[in-house]
């Protein structure tokens, strides 16, 4: 077989996967409804603002919610405690221009 | 139209023996530059994919919610600003949130405990997430012990445990009547965490904020649609763990960028002079370098964008594991739904595969160019 | 046929180290003709050829060719004569894939690439399809029995089977006229006559054979028909053979 086919099979396989993937995303959204839903209603009922991504300091279990010093708790430029404190960074609030 | 592809084919057939002379070194460029694209590709599914997820599950969250600060801290709220603050144009209701955390000295892991506004549990009795079932043991109807703010253990019973499903907004909450929270943390009467505030029209939520903090100084309100923007900054590329994984691959694929981009070796410029003499225009030599380099590149965005999917749907993005754990001992067990963003990986796409193409055809254009008897000189 | 008239191409034109290559050479070529460029080295042997060959631009002077095949040139049929010396670039290599095939002194084969793609090679951006030369590739190694080797990459061969090769790489687009320069300089006598007798079989075929060489077993063989001595870059003599 040409080199240049083996190539080209190759790449229509990838690209092929890649829209499988694409199905699974959408069937998978739609599978995830439900779930959904049911968080939907306990956010509703309990007035949650946060996801539950990390429990290990408050400004990391309701990022929204934090103080914006928190993060530095030492100086600005200070690394984090936590690893998860460099995924997050401090929020932005619109008031701080009020 | 025929030919066309014909040359296409012919000119790949060509660059692909010449890349695999060089067998190790380019297979080794290759899996570096795919670990690459599965690294930026995993975080761009998966912040999407939270994203897409926050959009849906806190839908309904409150339309804004009050603190009160002081001295640059939470502090508790006076529900009386709730009557001042419900009788503001376009708010349509003000409710008073009871929430707080609670730190378990036996698991070592931190709850949030919240208030119900339904009512519900009634007192003695609460709810618990999925997690703290599953890290703690109880279940329904069993007695679960909190500490008081004396000291005390104060026995409530678990009356439901919240559905496994709702783990990635519920995991670590304990839900408890108001009485209880109250008499847990000596939380005082006539004071809340904060106030709830639903408006009638979402887009009047800017003037109604303008108008709390004109009335309030010392307040803060944080509307919806600054929670919901709260998790574009997860993953923020400036610190962490991430980065330091980015870095070594982008270092190592520098080396090997480097080593191609620095000029072309004395063999390459050889080649291309023979290829020149026995009759390829400077634009199939182009050509075949074009492909050289499209080959590998858009190989590894293909698999790269593949085994991320993959990773961060099916293996729930396990590289990212430890950093998402943490320190936290308490962590929810959550598959998301997958989403695919056509627009990043379009971008990810011209990040990938367009720079290091250039970076073939560029070095080999001043060769390309030498005239065709050169190799007979 | 391939028609000189008076050709110069000169060196670095304007400044101090100017070098005149080829002084004033015209020449007529006549299809199926055998014919040796003889002279020492530096002589301007291998600047004719690649002026003959569209390699290069004469500084002056004309290069017509006549009844050889010239594609992409709109409104000529191939028997038409065309000067080549005024077309532009993309002409010149289209003109030169089609008419000339190439013999280079030290074979100028693509190493780590197999025999099979290293004959193939100059057919590669034609845009032909694959299957039609590639069998006509199969053939010429049938030809030159190194068959078996397709499969081989070229640097393992041995130095007669490497200029097999090459040979079949200069006949991959079936061209009119074949040049080559200083063919045997890297060859012992045998292979050398085996050479020279491999080229005598493209000239019983009717292609024009082009050599420049300063080998006394190729001016001295009997198989050219005409043998043009060169010094200092222009004809001091030409001699027909029977």
């Amino acid at each position: 077989m040409r080199k240049s086919n083996i190539f080209i099979l190759i790449t229509c396989f990838n690209l092929a996967l890649l829209l499988l993937l694409a199905a699974h995303a959408r069937l998978g959204k739609q599978n995830a409804e439900v779930p959904q839903a049911v968080c939907a209603g306990i956010v509703k009922e309990l007035q949650l603002t946060d996801l539950c991504l990390f429990t290990e300091a408050r400004y990391t279990r309701h990022p929204s919610m934090a103080d914006f010093h928190a993060p530095f708790q030492d100086h600005p430029g200070a690394l984090d405690h936590f690893p998860s404190g460099s995924l997050v960074s401090p929020p932005r609030f619109s008031h701080e221009g009020l | 139209m025929s030919g066309l592809l014909a040359r296409h084919r012919n000119i790949i057939d060509f660059a692909l023996s010449s890349l695999l002379r060089r067998k190790a070194k380019n297979i080794s460029l290759l899996a570096v530059y795919t670990l690459i694209v599965i690294i930026i590709a995993s975080c761009m599914l998966f912040i999407n994919a939270l994203k897409q997820e926050a959009a849906a599950v806190l839908k309904d969250a409150p339309d804004m919610v009050v603190q009160k600060m002081v001295a640059g801290r939470h502090d508790l709220m006076p529900v009386s600003r709730g009557e001042v603050i419900g009788g503001i144009t376009g708010v349509r209701g003000v409710t008073a949130r009871l929430w707080g955390y609670y730190y378990d000295a036996v698991t070592r892991a931190n709850y949030t405990l919240t208030v119900s506004d339904g009512g519900q549990p009634a007192p003695g009795s609460i709810y618990i997430g999925s997690a703290i079932a599953r890290l703690t043991g109880f279940s329904q109807g069993d007695l679960m012990p909190l500490r008081t703010y004396k000291g005390e253990s104060k026995l409530l019973q678990v009356v439901r445990v919240l559905p496994a499903e709702a783990e990635i907004v519920s995991a670590d909450l304990i839900v408890l009547s108001e009485k209880d929270f109250r008499e847990l943390f000596n939380f005082p009467a006539g004071f809340a965490t904060d106030l709830a505030v639903s408006a009638g029209n979402p887009l009047e939520l800017a003037t109604i904020a303008a108008k709390i903090v004109h009335q309030f100084p010392d307040t803060r309100p944080i509307m919806k649609s600054e929670m919901l923007r709260t998790y574009d900054s997860i993953f923020d590329w400036r610190g962490g763990m991430i980065v330091v994984m980015f870095a070594v691959a982008v270092l190592a694929f520098i080396i090997f960028a480097w080593d191609k981009a620095s000029g072309l070796s004395a063999e390459e410029r050889r080649e291309i002079g023979i290829l020149k003499s026995i009759g390829w225009e400077t634009a199939d030599v182009l050509l075949l370098k074009f492909w050289e380099g499209a080959i590998i590149s858009l190989t590894a965005f293909l698999c790269g964008a593949t085994v991320a999917y993959c990773h961060v749907f099916f293996f729930s993005a396990s590289l990212f594991e430890h950093a998402l754990k943490g320190w936290a001992v308490l962590y929810p067990q959550f598959r998301l739904a997958p989403s695919i963003n056509a627009y990043q990986l379009t971008i990810l796409f011209f990040l990938t595969v367009v720079p290091y193409t250039a970076a073939t055809i560029i070095p080999s254009w001043r060769s390309a160019t030498v005239d065709p008897d050169s190799s007979m000189r | 046929m391939i028609e000189l008239c008076a050709i110069t191409k000169s060196f670095a034109v304007g400044l101090p180290y100017q070098l005149t290559a080829v002084r004033d050479v015209s020449l007529v070529i006549e299809q199926g003709q055998f014919v040796v460029i003889k002279g020492p080295s530096g002589s301007g042997k291998t600047t004719l050829l690649t002026l003959i060959g569209c390699m290069a631009r004469p500084t002056s002077g004309r290069i017509m060719l006549r009844g050889l095949p010239h594609p992409g040139l709109p409104g000529s049929a191939d028997s038409a004569e065309v000067e080549i010396t005024s077309l532009p670039e993309r002409f010149l290599t289209a003109i030169r894939r089609a008419t000339f095939g190439f013999i280079f002194q030290h074979f100028n084969l693509v190493r780590g690439i197999t025999v099979l793609e290293n004959v193939m090679l100059p057919a590669y951006p034609t845009g032909e399809p694959y299957e039609l030369f590639r069998s006509r590739a199969l053939q010429l190694l049938e030809l030159f029995s190194i068959s078996r080797h397709a499969a081989t990459p070229v640097d393992r061969l041995s130095g007669g089977e490497t200029q097999r090769v090459a040979i079949a790489r200069a006949l991959i687009n079936n061209p009119k006229v074949i040049i080559a320069d200083e063919p045997t300089a890297h060859l012992d006598s045998g292979l050398s006559s085996e050479f020279m007798e491999i080229l005598s079989t493209f000239q019983a075929q009717g292609k024009t054979v082009l050599i420049a060489s300063h080998d006394p077993l190729v001016y001295e063989s009997s198989i050219p028909d005409m043998v043009v001595q060169m010094r200092d870059g222009a004809i001091t003599g030409i001699t027909r053979q029977q």
